[in-house]
């Protein structure tokens, strides 16, 4: 009897809570407004990129994404629900509709765009993968790790790559395949492997909690490309454009100069017409994708333009010190190209 | 009783179906089984309407597309080029090798530590008592990951065998090296090499295992017949032929031939470039998953072994000890046979849980079925419903085996109770 | 005496020598070490050995140990104050980072002012439990609701409860301690209770979700006493029908309709907010209550006759129990999208619930068939003789003896099951040995840090399944003693 009770109780508590996830085919703009909540699927924890910290508010590089969309549609950058997926999860919750967008540092790849039928909306970050190795190890370049033990993480693309990368110039190596990026980093540490690979920006991330980073060394080697982007399911065009045009206004906010401090002051007299159509002092855009005409504009501010959140998550500032590198802006000679707000 | 008179035969009504006890059962089980039914094609309809909706289809042919990973230490030989069906096999012989080796260990020790708890060793028994209830008492991950980075803190890397004054030095007469990655033993090598026998898929058995394992089980069953010929001389005449010497002989002289035709020799490893080559390396993840499971194991062995040997009753070892045995062959000759009664069926599951656990092997590197198929395959094909589907049906087979197994085991111990 | 035989007995002892002392090397501490460390080379050979794993644990760890900093914002500052207090080169622990995180570990992401309500509805727990499990002596009942009482009240207070909660908790809790102490079987309508009440204070909400959820009892059970006397079957069903038709399609337009009345709603917290010790045991409890009924019914499935259904209980348990838990764990956040209609979305936690419950049932159903192998084939007879029907037979006669005799697996099937709890980080929820430890090693302050939050965690884990073992050898003590 006690057993009914309590699987009644469960069953009313679902449909009150699990209700609003119900929605989740066909129109995710839809769903998300009345829910009154986007839902983020993130990482479990990854240093710069998403980890909650000790009240609870995640923060990072890719919450940053999150927030800027659910500004755009919701108003409110704190009307998100961060859902951490791990790396056998993540495709799966997304296009089962537990999440509306997954910004989990994701490698943009032919076969998940196609054959996992989900849709990149675009780039956050261009990542590579490279090998951190010891100083006393004396190796300078990733062509003399042949017959070196490689610790690695499982489940993503890094594998692979290592895999072809070895093969294709010839060289044995003894793989680690580790789960968890804590449990790798140990190994490394204690010296159980000669190198460890990741993608470039969490290498920095991991040297340089060392407690000597000035022991490793990152090699200069990029093995692989890496485009990290967001993604959204397959099939509801308009809530991919959302997401996609969410991220082209917070990169091309930064190559306008639109920041999160000068953007209320930009809006009401900004000479460019471009600026003015970006902040819907002129032409109407949001309305073509369903939202309304500020949309751009709480995006940006929710936590800066797409350089303010660099700066602010991964930047050389932080402790992780990335460098722009290939996530500069076009116009300082890195790829970001947000396509014109026309 | 017969001379109440049968009950009048009543006609068929429909309440009977509900009242009556002749045709409730069949009622119930036709409504079951419609239930049953009903639940598993509403399953099977909600599944594939999923699947259209997302455009997936229910496919196996991933298994034969190239899997793109390497594994560390296949147990045989696989590459990058080779098929995820090929993975999943050297992740299943993976599963298997672990739990075949977990399951004697923990065997071992737990019988070892169950008979040292009832030791009348003070500081001994208690030191068990303590080792058991830590291992029941915490999750077998958190084992599983303290084994696992004490190997890596502890031993050194393979550097520190370098030089001509190594800071370490390879124990066990300089055969075997302890490095924080694995361990590294000796192989064994043939001068007289007779070649490999090809079983199809890149699998290979050198012709000499065949023929230790030719000789050895030829000896053993040689062996039964000279024991029992000795027990039919003992029961004919009261005395039994020394046949230690014999056995010895067809056990030990047939083998030594052999190592000497073959030529056998170990080939000691040796440090090349970054790590030990020409021996074997025991990866440290395999050793830190075989020693938790073990030890995890282990203890739920000790207390099952522990209440099998007090189960058998004082008067067993009293009357075995004024026979004048001794107490271990008390124990081995007594008690422990007829603990065994009790403590199998327990051991079985514990062999079972130790199978399943061994799929956590994913926390230490260790690629087994749950890594390979229901991991970097599944992450990467992204078929998760046929990729778990066939995952949990291995699984299912493999425990099935072994209690089957166990079973058998038990009819055979069960035969010999009286 | 002596007088008399003065003249015959040349000496008579009148006065007993005082006992000797036994030889130095047979009494005292001497005499212990010899029985029981030093009895032969064997035994000695195994203290030597015990001693020397002592003092290598103990050399080994001794100083990490000593050397603890609980007072630090960063990895990077515990290691500099080590290398200040104990010198260059040290090693120590830095449990500040169990300081700053300790009530991620213990709550997930629960909001911090509402951390009473677990702590409440842990506390109602006990007292729930009470009637149930401390119901065979009053003073160990006492002593354990006083303590509950007063532990429940302070952790309330510390963490900051407000004062309504405060009195709500102290009426509850002294009022169980005093109607424990008058007539425990009324707090059993208290245990009845408690899954709602639990399931509120957890989740929170409206209250008047749990209240139509009883309304709706109460009508099934209104439907059933109707019929009763007409037909006892046809009255089940209609019970079971009205309850689980109005728990579907009544309750939550009610609640609603309700609610827009008058609130009575506190703050609601979604289910992805748990994590923790919080999430372990959410799990582990509504584990533990599901699975035992369900196993009882699934042993008592695969004793039938009845063949159709004694073959499904065998292919589903032997099917459950031949798979590893996590692979059920991935059928819950894998799978169960494509089995269910398409659209459907619930929680994960009541997914992952559901295939734990499953998973211990199968075990459980295992444990209780022993139990039931286990009782004389008389008692079943003299159920039959007394011509009781077979559920009446059941729940008299066979399943408490049954229950009884299975105490002991019954209790290791939940302290596995609440140790597998762990493995829910594998499908992305904060467990709290590895879900909360790799996000707090996310935080740039604690990236690197490796063994405290193990060390802590595994002594929790330790804490709660040892009590658990230790009660069951208790209760099996203690009922072994009323039957023999």
């Amino acid at each position: 009897m006690k057993r009914s009770v309590f699987l009644g109780s469960v069953a009313a508590f679902v449909a009150a809570s699990g209700g609003a996830a119900l929605a989740a085919e066909g129109d995710t703009l839809k769903a998300v407004q009345d829910r009154g909540e986007l839902i983020c699927g993130v990482n479990t924890g990854l240093v710069g990129f998403a980890a909650p910290d000790a009240s609870g508010n995640w923060t990072g590089f890719d919450i940053a994404i999150c927030k800027a969309v659910a500004a755009a549609v919701l108003g409110d950058p704190n009307k998100v629900k961060y859902v951490p997926t791990t790396g056998q999860t993540r495709f799966t919750a997304l296009s089962s509709g537990e999440v509306d967008v997954l910004a989990r540092n994701s490698t943009w790849t032919f076969s998940r765009d196609t054959d996992l039928a989900l849709d990149f909306i675009g780039v956050n970050y261009y990542d590579g993968q490279g090998f951190m190795v010891s100083k006393d190890l004396g190796v300078t370049s990733a062509k003399e790790l042949d017959g070196a033990t490689i610790c690695i993480q499982t489940g993503t693309t890094t594998e692979l790559n290592l895999a072809d990368y070895f093969k294709a110039n010839n060289m044995a190596y003894q793989p680690v395949n580790i789960d968890s990026n804590a449990e790798g980093e140990q190994q490394y540490m204690a010296g159980a492997c000669d190198a460890y690979t990741t993608d470039a920006s969490g290498l920095a991330a991991t040297r340089a909690a060392f407690a000597d980073p000035e022991n490793h060394v990152i090699l200069p080697e990029i093995v692989s490309k890496e485009p990290l982007g967001p993604a959204v399911r397959h099939g509801d065009n308009n809530w991919g454009d959302i997401v996609r045009w969410t991220l082209n206004a917070l990169i091309a906010a930064e190559e306008y100069g639109v920041t999160s401090t000068n953007i209320e002051e930009l809006a009401s007299n900004s000479e460019n017409p471009e600026v003015q159509r970006l902040l819907g002092s002129s032409d109407d855009l949001g309305a073509m994708i369903g939202l309304d005409k500020d949309w751009a504009k709480r995006a940006i501010m929710a936590s800066g333009n797409y350089g303010e959140i660099f700066a602010k998550t991964i930047g050389e500032e932080t402790p992780i010190g990335l460098a722009r590198g290939l996530n500069a802006q076009w116009t300082q000679g890195g790829l970001l190209y947000a396509p014109p707000f026309r | 009783m017969s001379d109440i008179p049968a009950p009048a035969h009543q006609p068929f009504r429909l309440s009977m179906l509900l009242y009556d006890r002749r045709y409730r059962s069949m009622t119930i089980q036709v409504v079951v089984f419609i239930l049953v039914m009903a639940a598993g094609w509403w399953l099977v309809d909600n599944t594939i309407r999923n699947l259209q909706a997302l455009g997936k289809d229910f496919n196996f042919g991933f298994l034969f597309q190239r899997s793109g990973y390497d594994i560390g230490s296949p147990p045989i030989p696989y590459n990058s080029d080779d098929t995820h069906l090929r993975a999943a096999v050297v992740g299943l012989l993976n599963t298997v090798i672990i739990s075949i080796l977990g399951c004697i260990a923990a065997t071992f020790l737990g019988t070892a530590v169950g008979i040292a708890r009832l030791s009348n060793n003070w500081l001994f028994a208690r030191l068990m008592t303590i080792y058991v209830e830590m291992f029941r008492n915490i999750p077998l991950l958190l084992w599983i990951l303290i084994v696992y980075a004490l190997l890596t803190e502890i031993l050194p890397a393979p550097a520190a065998y370098r030089g001509e004054d190594p800071e370490w030095s390879k124990i066990l007469f300089g055969n075997v090296a302890l490095t924080n990655r694995y361990t590294a033993i000796p192989s064994i090598g043939l001068t007289n090499d007779p070649g490999m026998l090809d079983l199809g898929f890149r699998i290979m058995i050198n012709w000499a295992t065949i023929a230790f394992a030719v000789v050895l089980i030829g000896g053993w069953l040689v062996r039964r017949v000279v024991l029992n010929r000795a027990q039919a001389a003992q029961d004919r005449t009261g005395e039994r032929p020394t046949t230690w010497w014999i056995n010895l002989a067809i056990m030990t002289v047939p083998s030594l031939l052999l190592i000497w035709y073959f030529g056998l020799h170990l080939i000691q490893p040796e440090l090349t470039g970054f790590n030990f080559s020409g021996g074997l390396n025991l990866q440290n993840g395999f050793v830190a998953l075989w020693l938790a499971l073990t030890l995890y194991t282990g203890a739920f062995i000790a207390e099952i072994v522990r209440a099998g040997i007090l189960s058998v009753s004082k008067g067993q070892t009293e009357a075995a000890f004024a026979l004048g045995l001794q107490p271990n062959r008390t124990m081995n000759l007594v008690i422990l046979p007829q603990a065994l009664r009790v403590i199998i069926p327990p051991l079985t599951s514990q062999y079972l849980n130790l199978t399943k656990n061994s799929s956590l092997a994913i926390a230490v590197a260790y690629m087994d079925l749950r890594g390979t198929l229901g991991g970097t395959t599944l992450n990467q094909t992204g078929r998760e419903l046929e990729a778990i589907l066939l995952m949990m049906l291995i699984y299912l087979a493999l425990s099935l085996l072994i209690s089957a197994g166990m079973n058998a085991f038990n009819a055979r111990v069960k035969l010999k109770e009286r | 005496m002596s007088e008399m035989h003065a003249e015959t007995v040349p000496f008579v002892r009148d006065t007993m020598i005082p006992p000797a002392q036994p030889p130095e090397l047979q009494s005292g501490a001497v005499k212990w070490l010899r029985a029981n460390l030093f009895s032969g080379p064997v035994n000695t050979a195994l203290t030597l050995l015990g001693v020397a794993i002592i003092w290598f644990l103990f050399s080994h760890f001794w100083d990490w140990f000593a050397h603890s900093v609980w007072n630090a914002g960063s990895l990077t500052e515990c290691r500099q104050i080590i290398a200040e207090r104990w010198g260059e080169g040290s090693r120590g622990a830095c449990w500040a980072v169990i300081r700053e995180r300790w009530h991620q570990y213990m709550f997930g992401f629960y909001p911090p002012e509402l951390h009473f309500r677990p702590v409440m509805a842990f506390g109602f727990l006990m007292v729930a439990l009470a009637p149930v499990l401390f119901s065979e002596t009053v003073i160990i009942r006492r002593n354990v609701l006083i303590v509950t009482t007063v532990a429940t009240l302070l952790l309330m207070f510390l963490l900051k409860a407000p004062m309504v909660w405060m009195v709500f908790a102290a009426v509850i809790l002294i009022g169980s301690v005093i109607l424990a102490e008058r007539r425990v079987s009324r707090l059993l309508v208290f245990s009845f209770l408690y899954p709602l009440l639990g399931v509120w204070l957890l989740w929170g909400g409206s209250l008047w979700g749990p209240i139509m959820v009883l309304v709706a009892l109460g009508l099934g059970w209104a439907a059933w006493r109707l019929l009763v006397g007409f037909s006892p079957l046809l009255a089940m069903i209609a019970g079971v029908l009205v309850t689980l038709g109005l728990w579907l399609f009544a309750v939550g337009p009610a609640a609603s309709d309700a609610r827009s009345l008058l609130a009575l709603s506190i703050i609601p917290v979604d289910s992805d907010q748990f994590g923790g010790f919080l999430l372990s045991i959410t799990i582990g409890v509504a584990g533990i209550a599901l699975s035992l009924p369900m196993g009882i019914v699934l042993a008592l499935a695969r004793r039938s006759d009845m063949f159709l259904v004694h073959t499904l209980a065998v292919v589903f348990i032997e099917f459950i129990r031949g798979v590893p838990l996590i692979t059920l764990l991935f059928v819950a956040s894998l799978l169960l999208n494509y089995f269910l209609p398409p659209g459907t979305n619930f929680d994960i936690i009541l997914r992952v619930i559901i295939m734990v419950t499953i998973f211990a049932a199968a075990y459980m159903a295992e444990v209780i068939r022993g139990g039931l192998a286990a009782l004389p084939r008389g008692q079943y007879e003299a159920a039959d003789a007394l011509g009781l029907d077979y559920w009446r037979a059941q729940r008299l006669i066979i399943l408490p003896q049954a229950l009884k005799i299975s105490i002991p697996g019954i209790v290791s099937t939940f302290i596995g099951m609440f140790k597998d709890t762990t493995l829910v980080v594998f499908v992305g929820l904060f467990d709290p040995l590895k879900g909360v430890s790799d996000f707090v090693r996310a935080d740039i302050n604690w990236k690197g840090i490796y063994w405290e939050p193990y060390i802590f965690v595994g002594a929790i884990f330790f804490i709660i399944c040892f009590s658990m073992s230790r009660y069951s050898m208790y209760l099996e003590r203690r009922l072994q003693r009323d039957h023999r």
